[in-house]
């Protein structure tokens, strides 16, 4: 550990509520990315679902912004160690998504716009555990936060929510994504502290 | 696809953090994009440090070509994004180890 | 890797910028326009890491002195302006950087473009070109906000009253004032024409600040003739902040 930094506490905040282990309350979002900020214009936007070559499913942002809808209240947990509670969205959910596609595939890479992609396993995505989310905090997503479109998955690590979401493709192996494959988490649940391999 | 909104750093940035695996400075170190062919100085590239590692960027075409992560006392490190880098032996890092 | 400085000496630079004199016992040296990562730790082992470039010029003495702008949601930076105290101890991995240096052996003309908080790293070039006695040809074209924001007046006031061979302009880009020849505003072609070596003289540039502001100024120096390796860049986060 380094040199005690006498008087200094960082930007976090005091707080009453459990929290995963090593983790600290923020108040304000910050924002992380790997890469560029994509502008997708919403003309060309679109969403699938794959396996192999396949399509399986595939929306534009007419046919995604048809769909219904759910607003709901999560937790966020970064491998960063920041945590933002409470946070308000609305999206389409994952089983909606889903809903007769028929596949026997284990295991979901999702990409998104840019060449972020991250992996887990498709059960984590079905049973209103993940949602395609547009707006925050009653206002569409911001680009900085994954706008116009993100995957929320709440009961694993941020980075599994993939911003700027375009696909999802199913696989029958596992396969790691962008940050799995150099050093992080296959799985990632921030209850069990799972931010690295071998944790 | 993508807008330049500026929310990049560059190779300077990231130099602190490559002294764990650089002995020579990696600022002055010209590289080449085995993506594009581009070459530059790594000084030129494209950091992406405010996310869970550290993501240098070709400035041409946005490719990653190198990334470095701290896991505990172990740091990882990959470089598939560069044919090269080619660094100066006489400008070993002061800081040492 | 990381050494620890003790503050010893601590002045207001502006009423949002503070310089922070640290005295490094082990220090190896630094060339000007290198910088230093500093990091504060939490009593529960939480921490943080920052760069900040050196403004100090070489000196045996193992003097660091970094000058930090508060920004106004920063984590690190109220601290480092607002709570350090003398005698306070800083963890310091570094001097870091060869590429965006300049060494005393150089004796070609030098352009220096500063954007906001950019202007330490070309101060330290500054300052060691004088404590050098160097005669290299200095240019320095200093964009900021508005008079109250800038960095080192008095001494750069001094330095081009007293020295012919260091120009300064300042960019005003929000408030300039009463009277100035320019009106508010981005640097653009004409100033470049009008306030920096020509190409021709083939200088070395050193353009630093936020992000924006690098791209744009290195844009119109490579488009008014100056090759790209004669251009020397060191980009600051959006806000000025180096993370």
């Amino acid at each position: 550990m380094g040199t005690i930094s006498r008087g200094f506490s960082g930007r976090r905040s005091a707080a009453d509520v459990k929290l995963p282990p090593g983790q600290y309350l923020t108040t304000d979002f910050p924002v992380l990315s790997a890469g560029p900020t994509p502008h997708v214009p919403l003309e060309r936007w679109e969403f699938t679902i794959n396996e192999g070559t396949d399509v399986l499913r595939r929306w534009n942002w007419k046919s995604f912004r048809d769909l219904s809808t759910e607003n709901f209240t999560v937790d966020l947990h970064c491998v960063t160690r920041w945590s933002k509670l409470g946070t308000h969205w609305e999206g389409v959910s994952l089983d909606t998504l889903f809903a007769d596609v028929k596949t026997d595939a284990e295991y979901a890479l999702v990409h998104s716009y840019g060449d972020y992609t991250t992996n887990l396993p498709l059960d984590d995505l079905m049973n209103k555990q993940a949602w395609i989310a547009f707006r925050f905090d009653d206002e569409d997503l911001a680009p900085e936060h994954g706008g116009p479109a993100r995957l929320l998955v709440p009961h694993l690590y941020l980075w599994k929510s993939a911003k700027w979401v375009r696909c999802i493709t199913l696989m029958h192996q596992d396969q790691p994504g962008f940050w799995e494959a150099l050093g992080y988490h296959n799985y990632g649940d921030p209850w069990r502290e799972q931010r690295y391999w071998g944790d | 696809m993508s807008l330049h909104t500026y929310d990049y750093l560059d190779g300077n940035a990231a130099a602190g953090e490559l002294s764990k695996i650089f002995a020579i400075d990696v600022t002055a170190a010209e590289g080449q994009c085995a993506h594009c062919g581009t070459i530059k100085r790594f000084a030129e590239a494209h950091l992406y440090m405010q996310c869970p590692g550290v993501v240098a960027r070709c400035a041409v075409c946005e490719h990653v070509l190198l990334r470095l992560v701290n896991v505990r006392e172990r740091v990882l490190f990959e470089v598939r994004g560069m044919t090269y880098l080619s660094l100066d032996t006489t400008q070993l890092q002061k800081s040492g180890g | 890797m990381w050494r620890v400085g003790t503050v010893v000496a601590l002045h207001d630079e502006t009423a949002t910028a503070r310089t922070i004199v640290l005295e490094v016992p082990d220090w190896p040296g630094h060339l000007a326009g290198q910088h230093v990562d500093v990091r504060l730790t939490a009593p529960d082992g939480y921490s943080a890491v920052r760069s900040y470039s050196v403004a100090s010029a070489p000196n045996p003495e193992g003097r660091v002195e970094l000058t930090v702008e508060r920004l106004p949601n920063g984590e690190v930076s109220p601290y480092l302006t607002q709570e350090v105290a003398v005698s306070d101890r800083l963890e310091l991995r570094g001097p870091i950087g060869g590429w965006f240096v300049w060494r005393t052996q150089q004796t070609e003309p030098i352009q220096l473009i500063a954007g906001g908080s950019g202007i330490v790293p070309l101060m330290a070039m500054i300052r060691s070109r004088a404590s050098a006695g160097s005669t290299a040809p200095f240019r320095l074209l200093y964009s900021v906000r508005e008079p109250r924001a800038v960095f080192y007046n008095d001494e750069l006031q001094a330095l081009s009253d007293q020295d012919r061979s260091v120009i300064v302009t300042y960019a005003y880009t929000r408030a300039a004032p009463k009277d100035w020849p320019r009106p508010p505003g981005r640097i653009d072609a004409g100033l470049i024409a009008n306030a920096t070596w020509p190409s021709n003289l083939a200088p070395t540039c050193y353009v630093c600040g936020p992000t924006s502001f690098v791209e744009n100024a290195a844009g119109f120096l490579s488009a008014s003739g100056n090759r790209p390796d004669r251009i020397r860049t060191e980009r600051f986060g959006p806000t000025g902040e180096r993370k």
